[in-house]
C-alpha cells in the first residue's frame, strides 16, 4: 500500500505540474461560478431556487467532467502509446497500479475542484445548502464513479491517441456545455433540455442539485439507480475489452 | 556455469506469418548474449514471448526455470528490462522516474549509485525528454538495474545514437558484464556485437541462422569479419 501511495504521489505531482487539469478542473468552474454570481445569482432560477444555489451543484461537476472525460482517458491512451504499460508488465507489480493511481489522480483532481467551488461559495458568495451535506457528498462520489466508468471505457474502446482525442472532444465539450455543468440548465428551451437530459452528466447534476436542494426523495433514487446502472454496465464493459497495448 | 534462461521451440505467428520460428537456445549466467537480424526478423517478438508479454504458439521460454507468464512476480524481481524505444510520462524529472521505479521493487538498488555508475548524477533534477539520446539510452539500462537484477534484457539500446555515445553505453555495458550481470541483447550493429557479446545468435525471418561466439561464426564463414560474415549468412538464406 506503502508503494502504491509513492507511485501515485508522483503520478498526482504530474499531472498537477501540466497545468491542464488546474485551468480546466478547477480555475474554470470557480471563474464562472463567480461569473454567474454576480450576473444572476440571486434572481429565481426555478421553483423556488436562485441561480447560485443552481450554479453551485452544477459547477462542482466540472472537475467530474474534466477529469473523467479528458485527463483519465488521455492519460491512458498516452501511457499505452508510449509502451508505459506494457514496461510494468516487465515488474513484479501489476499494471493495475498505474491505472489505479490515474483513476485516483483524476479523483483527487475533481476533489480539489469540488473543495474549490464549495469553499468561494460559502466563503465569498454566501452559500448555503439547504440539504444534507452528508447526502450531496454520497450524490458527488456516485457521480464521480460512474462519469468515471464512462471515461474508462473511452480508454478501452479507442485504441489510439488519435481516437482517443477525437472522441474525448466529442463527449468532453457537449458535456460540459449542454449538461448544465456551465450553463444553467434553466436557460435551456425544451428542445435542448431534451438533449441535454440523455447525456449522462445531466442525471449526476440533476441528482446533486435535488440533493443541494433538499427536494423529494424519490426522484432522487430513481436516477440514483440510473447512475448505478451505468456504472456497473461501463465497467464490465471497458474491463473486458481493454488492452495494455 | 549455469543456466539462466532457457528457450525452446518458441514459435509464434500474426495474421497468418510466422514471426518466430521454432527458436530455441540457452544464456549461460554471466554471459552475454546477442540476438542479431535485421529489422523485422523477429528480435522484438522473441524477447516479448520470453518475458510472457505475448504467449507462444507453440514452445516454451523459462528464466531461472519459471515461465514468466505464471510466476511474473518471482521472476521480474530478478529480471531488469529495458524495451525498445522506451518512453516516459510527460514533465517526468530523472529523479521521480526512479523514485517510482524504486516503488515497484521488494529490494530496490540506491539509485543514487545508478546515477553515479552511469555518469548522470548531475542530471538528477532534469526533466527526461531535455535529456539527450545517449542520456536517454544510458538512463534506460540504468532504470533496468533499478532492482539488483541477475538478468537484464535490453532490446536495440544503441539505435539512433551516434558513434560517440553507443561507446559510452558499450563501456557501462562491459563494466556491468564484469560484476557478473547477465545481459541479453538484440542489436543489428555487427560491432556492437563484436565489442560486447560472448555469444551471438543470428536469425533471419524468425528462424535461426546460426549462433556461436563471434570468432565461430566467422570462421564458420568464408569471411573475414563479422559483418561480412553476418551478410554471408543472411544471403545464403535467400539463396537457399
Amino acid at each position: 500500500m506503502k508503494r502504491f501511495f509513492r507511485l501515485y504521489q508522483i503520478e498526482q505531482k504530474l499531472a498537477l505540474r501540466s497545468g491542464d487539469m488546474l485551468l480546466f478542473g478547477v480555475a474554470m468552474p470557480v471563474g464562472i461560478m463567480i461569473l454567474i454570481t454576480m450576473i444572476a445569482g440571486s434572481r429565481m432560477a426555478g421553483d423556488g431556487y436562485t441561480y447560485l444555489e443552481s450554479s453551485f451543484a452544477s459547477l462542482i461537476a466540472v472537475g467530474i467532467c474534466a477529469s473523467a472525460f479528458m485527463g483519465i482517458p488521455l492519460t491512458i491512451a498516452e501511457y499505452r502509446d508510449k509502451k508505459i504499460l506494457k514496461h510494468f508488465f516487465t515488474t513484479p507489480c501489476s499494471p493495475m497500479w498505474i491505472l489505479g493511481s490515474d483513476v485516483l489522480c483524476g479523483a483527487g483532481t475533481a476533489l480539489l475542484s469540488a473543495l474549490s467551488v464549495t469553499l468561494v461559495s460559502v466563503i465569498f458568495l454566501g452559500y448555503r445548502m439547504r440539504g444534507n451535506w452528508g447526502m450531496f457528498l454520497a450524490a458527488w462520489f456516485l457521480t464521480l464513479i460512474s462519469m468515471f466508468s464512462i471515461g474508462l471505457l473511452m480508454a478501452s474502446l479507442c485504441r489510439t491517441i488519435k481516437s482517443v482525442n477525437m472522441v474525448t472532444t466529442f463527449v468532453y465539450f457537449p458535456m460540459l456545455f449542454l449538461s448544465g455543468a456551465t450553463i444553467p440548465y434553466e436557460l435551456f428551451p425544451s428542445g435542448l433540455r431534451k438533449v441535454a437530459d440523455v447525456l449522462p452528466l445531466t442525471q449526476g447534476i440533476k441528482l446533486m442539485k435535488a440533493v443541494s436542494l433538499g427536494m423529494e426523495m424519490e426522484a432522487v433514487w430513481k436516477i440514483a439507480a440510473l447512475l448505478v446502472g451505468i456504472t456497473l454496465l461501463c465497467s464490465v464493459i471497458s474491463v473486458r475489452t481493454f488492452r495494455w497495448e | 556455469m549455469s543456466t539462466c534462461m532457457e528457450v525452446n521451440n518458441l514459435t509464434k505467428s500474426f495474421h497468418g506469418r510466422t514471426v518466430v520460428n521454432g527458436l530455441s537456445f540457452r544464456v549461460e549466467a554471466g554471459e552475454v548474449f546477442g540476438l542479431l537480424g535485421h529489422n523485422g526478423a523477429g528480435k522484438s517478438t522473441t524477447i516479448d514471448l520470453i518475458l510472457g508479454l505475448k504467449k507462444p504458439d507453440r514452445g516454451n521460454a523459462s528464466i531461472f526455470g519459471m515461465d514468466a507468464r505464471t510466476n511474473r512476480k518471482a521472476v521480474f524481481e530478478r529480471v531488469g528490462v529495458q524495451l525498445q524505444s522506451s518512453n516516459y510520462q510527460n514533465n517526468i524529472r530523472v529523479d521521480e522516474l526512479f523514485r517510482q521505479m524504486t516503488a515497484l521493487y521488494q529490494e530496490p538498488e540506491d539509485y543514487h549509485k545508478l546515477l553515479k555508475f552511469f555518469s548522470l548524477e548531475k542530471l538528477e533534477k532534469v526533466q527526461v525528454n531535455k535529456l539527450s539520446g545517449g542520456e536517454k539510452q544510458r538512463l534506460s539500462v540504468a532504470l533496468a538495474l533499478i532492482n539488483k537484477p541477475e538478468i537484464v534484457f535490453l532490446d536495440e539500446l544503441t539505435t539512433g545514437l551516434d558513434t560517440a555515445a553507443r561507446r559510452e553505453v558499450w563501456n557501462h555495458l562491459k563494466e556491468l558484464k564484469n560484476k557478473g550481470t547477465t545481459i541479453f541483447l538484440t542489436t543489428h550493429y555487427m560491432e556492437e556485437a563484436q565489442s560486447l557479446c560472448d555469444r551471438i545468435f543470428l536469425i533471419r525471418d524468425g528462424k535461426k541462422v546460426t549462433c556461436g561466439t563471434v570468432e565461430e561464426v566467422i570462421a564458420n564463414s568464408p569471411c573475414e569479419n563479422l559483418e561480412d560474415a553476418y551478410l554471408w549468412y543472411m544471403g545464403e538464406e535467400a539463396v537457399k
